[in-house]
């Protein structure tokens, strides 16, 4: 048992912290919002250079392997500098299902192409109404000849408008609330009968909502088994909200600097602020919740590439239920001791509070993993 | 990053477990299970195996007597005392005055201290609160004046844990007022058989005795018990500390008490059914299991380092801190899972009468329920003990965020 990082995830942590010191924080990210499609081509193609994007492909695929643990990594440091590239979308979500689900002509066609930072992925699991539950998905699938067809609503799709392809979850079987039935396709975004609208997210990321009439998907665009999708959806999801857990603690510890940074320089009642020892207490609880949260996202990042799929599933809810928790506390905290600039656009606090805030949002909040964590036999 | 024991590792637990196992008396098992009052004899029959088998002093030098176990393998070792329904080892000698005189002491104080220690002959208390110096250690008053080759002690030491069993205490002594007051505090070993010493129990609030008041009425000790330099008791006080608060974080035994929550919450009933069964109360389970496990990995990582060569500093703070807070909201779970059955008195299936004298046959309350309310009340104590944990945020707030 050795719960530190090995050289190689160091040299990748440091690479990771070197060039975000430099290509990060909220002047970047504003820049980025601006350009058309909402985020940095230049940049993606230097997230390929680093072999970022090639993170957790298999080595016959164009990849460099590695896992869970290396690509927390990055999400922490992407965290830390406020990124708005489409790298969950891609590489932890949508690679990572075409990988474990894809047929090798398929896997042969896409994951070089997103290596080398051709091919940008998008993941499309969420329809309206449905809340976390992934087995509420009720998009149809049918099927036609060897072929199927799908029509449905699906949101939320992250970069779906920048992505050349996207991850499609339909149902080729029973009705929504079922697990068994659930199917997995990979899909053109460009496809006859899909209609996307492209939008901005709260959080200063792009998402789009799919509209799919008849699309038609040919069969070996499949991933994993048909009807019976649900395993491959939920890991897929689980390695997602593993991957925002550590989003997440990277945003967190940026708002503990910046605001132990920010208290010892504002002066107030002629003493910095950091001398008031109501207000250090606060930052201390802010710095403890991040470490913990820091501790429980890398054991989930450690059991996603395990052989123990409970633990695993048990592992990331906790995670993500912590990062809610905490993610509420440090944000809001962090804000309020900003004072007055801490409400402005003009202050890095809020942009890092608004991202830290939706992600409890996203793949499952608080609620829904405690749920399932009570859920869970004992 | 693994989080899977090597093949080494296994068997290492596998052999403490089967021997914890099969050589824990059963009075003691039974006592520690259901969470009821030990006596001096618990500890030190129960030290003592663990002496012989050389195992007592996990964090020891091999030389003096520790059985060279790396980091992981003293985690592993803590799991599975809390696993086997060990007491808690009695911490003042062992973890806390053995690693000050192989660090601070001479070679005869070494020589003549740390196999008592080691054998549990000697029973240590700490001597170091005082009515007017709680969390502001160094203003205490305690005064230790040379007279030829002894000191004359004259003060008045509380919250003294298990003075009543000691021979010996650890004292910090006023030995200077001319500079600052941390440096004038001496490390001085006092023998409590010495005339002039007294200690008075205090009683605490689920009616136990474990703090006392001591004492010091021109009590008479030779030189030769100052460790470390005269007025340089605050750097040995200081070095002990942190070694307090490791361990102090107590994730092995928490996983056991919440194994505990669940047996309690699968006999008793809500609405009929077992409570383990109602929704929101799992809930609280899991917010409870997910800070814990926290807390394992946050003690872990620092484990890790610790291996690899860099030893945790003040990060030992989110240790006592964050662990006491565990524990403490883990004595809420078990008062709320009793429920009503934890209302009622019984001091006689405390003390373990109803099952000797016939008298009272029929226990007032189920057995699990008899000691989580004391335990409740007793357990605040955690975050008021080893630096209360008010004190902890500052050494946080200075040392690690530099405020």
């Amino acid at each position: 048992m050795n719960f530190t990082f090995s050289e190689e995830q160091l040299l990748i942590r440091d690479a990771a912290e070197r060039y975000f010191r430099e290509a990060g924080g909220p002047e970047i990210r504003r820049r980025h919002q601006a350009l058309i499609g909402g985020f940095c081509p230049e940049t993606w193609a230097a997230f390929a250079d680093m072999g970022w994007l090639a993170l957790g492909i298999p080595e016959v695929f164009g990849g460099i392997g590695g896992g869970g643990v290396e690509t927390a990594i990055l999400m922490e440091a992407m965290g830390r500098g406020l990124s708005v590239q489409p790298y969950l979308a891609t590489v932890g979500l949508a690679a990572w299902a075409v990988s474990h689900g894809a047929p090798p002509d398929l896997a042969a066609a896409v994951l070089p192409r997103v290596a080398a930072g051709e091919l940008i992925l998008s993941f499309a699991h969420l329809e309206p109404g449905m809340r976390h539950d992934l087995d509420r998905v009720a998009c149809r699938a049918v099927a036609d000849g060897g072929a199927f067809r799908l029509t449905g609503e699906k949101v939320l799709a992250p970069f779906g408008g920048q992505a050349v392809m996207t991850v499609v979850a339909a149902r080729t079987a029973g009705a929504p609330g079922e697990t068994q039935g659930l199917t997995l396709f990979l899909i053109d975004v460009d496809a006859p009968g899909l209609t996307l609208r492209d939008h901005a997210t709260v959080d200063d990321l792009r998402a789009a909502t799919l509209v799919l009439d008849d699309v038609p998907v040919p069969a070996e665009r499949i991933l994993g088994e048909v009807d019976d999708g649900h395993g491959l959806l939920s890991a897929a999801v689980d390695r997602g909200a593993a991957l925002l857990a550590a989003e997440a603690t990277g945003l967190m510890a940026a708002l503990v600097d910046g605001t132990v940074g920010y208290l010892k320089q504002r002066r107030q009642f002629d003493r910095p602020l950091s001398a008031f020892q109501a207000l250090q207490h606060r930052l201390t609880e802010m710095y403890l919740e991040t470490e913990l949260t820091r501790s429980l996202v890398y054991m989930a990042a450690v059991r996603i590439d395990g052989d123990d799929p409970q633990a695993a599933a048990r592992a990331v809810a906790q995670a993500k239920a912590k990062t809610g928790q905490a993610g509420r506390l440090v944000g809001q905290e962090a804000v309020q001791l900003h004072g007055g600039m801490g409400v402005t656009d003009e202050m890095a606090v809020g942009h890092y509070f608004k991202r830290l805030t939706m992600i409890d949002q996203a793949l499952g909040d608080r609620a829904h993993h405690l749920e399932r964590l009570a859920a869970a036999p004992d | 990053m693994d989080l899977t024991l090597t093949a080494e590792e296994r068997a290492f637990r596998a052999e403490v477990r089967a021997f914890l196992r099969a050589n824990i008396p059963a009075e003691t098992k039974r006592k520690v299970d259901l969470g009821l009052p030990l006596v001096k004899d618990d500890y030190v029959v129960w030290q003592k195996i663990l002496y012989a088998r050389g195992w007592i002093a996990p964090t020891w030098p091999k030389e003096h007597g520790g059985p060279g176990w790396s980091p992981i393998q003293r985690y592993l070792f803590d799991e599975e005392l809390a696993a086997a329904s060990s007491p808690r080892l009695i911490t003042f000698g062992l973890k806390m005055l053995g690693p000050v005189l192989i660090e601070f002491g001479t070679e005869a104080q070494k020589a003549r201290f740390l196999p008592r220690i080691l054998a549990s002959d000697d029973w240590w208390c700490q001597g170091y609160s005082e009515p007017g110096a709680g969390s502001d250690l160094a203003a205490l008053t305690t005064r230790a004046v040379p007279d030829d080759d002894d000191y004359i002690v004259n003060g008045q030491k509380t919250w003294t844990t298990l003075a009543q069993y000691a021979d010996w205490m650890f004292c910090l002594v006023r030995t200077s007022n001319e500079a600052k007051k941390q440096a004038g505090i001496s490390f001085l070993l006092i023998d409590m058989t010495t005339p002039g010493v007294t200690v008075r129990p205090i009683r605490m609030l689920d009616g136990g005795v474990e703090i006392n008041d001591v004492f010091l009425e021109d009590v008479r000790v030779p030189k030769e018990n100052l460790v470390g330099a005269e007025n340089d008791g605050w750097t040995v006080a200081k070095f002990l500390l942190t070694r307090e608060r490791f361990g102090i974080a107590g994730v092995a035994r928490s996983k056991v008490q919440m194994a505990r929550v669940r047996d309690i919450a699968a006999k008793e009933l809500k609405g009929g059914c077992p409570l383990i069964e109602d929704a929101r109360f799992r809930e609280r389970l899991a917010e409870v299991e997910i800070d814990l496990t926290a807390l394992e990995m946050t003690e872990l990582r620092l484990l890790s380092e610790e291996a690899a060569g860099r030893p945790p500093g003040p990060e030992s703070s989110i240790l006592k801190l964050k662990g006491t807070e565990v524990q403490q909201a883990i004595t809420e779970l078990l008062l709320d899972a009793c429920g009503i059955n934890g209302h009622a008195l019984d001091p006689d299936l405390i003390d373990g009468l109803a099952r000797t004298d016939g008298a009272n046959l029929v226990p007032l309350v189920p057995e699990h329920a008899a000691t989580v309310a004391g335990h409740y009340f007793n357990w605040r104590k955690a975050s008021i003990y080893g630096g209360s944990n008010e004190v902890q945020r500052n050494i946080i707030a200075k040392a690690i965020l530099g405020l």
